[in-house]
C-alpha cells in the first residue's frame, strides 16, 4: 500500500507544546492507520500517535508538520489532522 | 459502552494531586476515569493508604488503573493500598515508574483512546530514563 503524505504550517503561539500535543495524539489514535509525523519532507519520522515522541519533538511555531499515513483511512486521517493544525489545535485567542 | 483505564495520581501535596488532576481533565479531557489523593489528615504533607484506596475506587475501570506516584511512601502506600484490595481488583492495578506531573497527563492520554492497562503503564514509563 502506497503513503499518503499533507503537510500543514503550524501557526500556533507556543508550537507543539503540550496541549497541541495531546489533541495531536488523540485525533491520531482515532484512526487505524499508521500515521508518521516529521519536520522535514524526509524525516526523521515519528509515531504521530505516540504522545511521549509528538511531545519530545518541541516542534516551534512557524515549523511546516509533515505527515504521512498508510491504511484504509489514510486520507481521512491526513484530512483531519491538516484541519487541526491549520484550525490552530481549536484554541483560542 | 468502551470503557478506559482509570488513572490515578498520589503526591503528598494535596495541592500537587489536585494540580496534577486539573492538567489532566483540561489538557486530555473526562473521558479518563480520574481520582487523586495528596498530604495526610492534618493538612501537612503525607501520603494514606486509606486516601489512597479511596481514589482507587473514584478511578474504577474494570480495564484497570494506573497510579501515578511522586516519593518514597507514596510509591509504598500505593502498593500497600494495592495489597489490601479485593482479590478481583489487586491483579488490575500498576504503579508506574514516571514522574507525576508528565507521566499522569502522558498515561491519561494513552488510556483516553481506550488503551490496555499494559500500554498505558508503558506510555508513562517511556518518560523514564532507563
Amino acid at each position: 500500500m502506497n503513503k499518503l503524505k499533507a503537510s500543514v504550517l503550524m501557526r500556533h503561539e507556543v508550537g507543539l507544546h503540550a496541549r497541541p500535543s495531546v489533541k495531536l495524539t488523540k485525533l491520531a489514535k482515532g484512526f487505524e492507520s499508521k500515521i508518521d509525523l516529521g519536520l522535514s519532507p524526509d524525516g526523521p519520522w515519528i509515531d504521530a500517535k505516540s504522545i511521549v515522541k509528538v511531545m519530545a519533538t518541541r516542534a516551534p511555531k512557524d515549523s511546516t508538520i509533515y505527515f504521512r499515513a498508510e491504511g484504509s483511512d489514510a486520507k481521512a486521517a491526513l484530512d483531519a489532522l491538516v484541519m487541526l493544525v491549520d484550525g490552530d489545535f481549536q484554541d483560542g485567542p | 459502552m468502551t470503557e478506559n483505564v482509570g488513572i490515578v495520581i498520589v503526591s503528598h501535596s494535596a495541592d500537587v494531586a489536585r494540580g496534577t488532576a486539573m492538567m489532566v481533565e483540561q489538557m486530555v479531557g473526562r473521558e479518563v476515569p480520574l481520582g487523586w489523593c495528596g498530604g495526610d489528615p492534618d493538612g501537612g504533607l503525607g501520603t494514606s493508604v486509606e486516601a489512597i484506596m479511596a481514589a482507587i475506587d473514584r478511578a474504577w475501570s474494570e480495564k484497570g488503573v494506573a497510579i501515578l506516584v511522586d516519593l518514597g511512601g507514596a510509591e509504598t502506600n500505593s502498593e500497600m493500598a494495592i495489597e489490601m484490595l479485593p482479590e478481583p481488583r489487586r491483579g488490575r492495578v500498576v504503579v508506574c515508574n514516571a514522574p507525576v506531573v508528565e507521566g499522569a497527563v502522558m498515561a491519561a492520554t494513552e488510556a483516553a483512546s481506550g488503551a490496555t492497562l499494559e500500554a498505558v503503564r508503558r506510555t508513562a514509563e517511556e518518560l523514564t530514563p532507563a
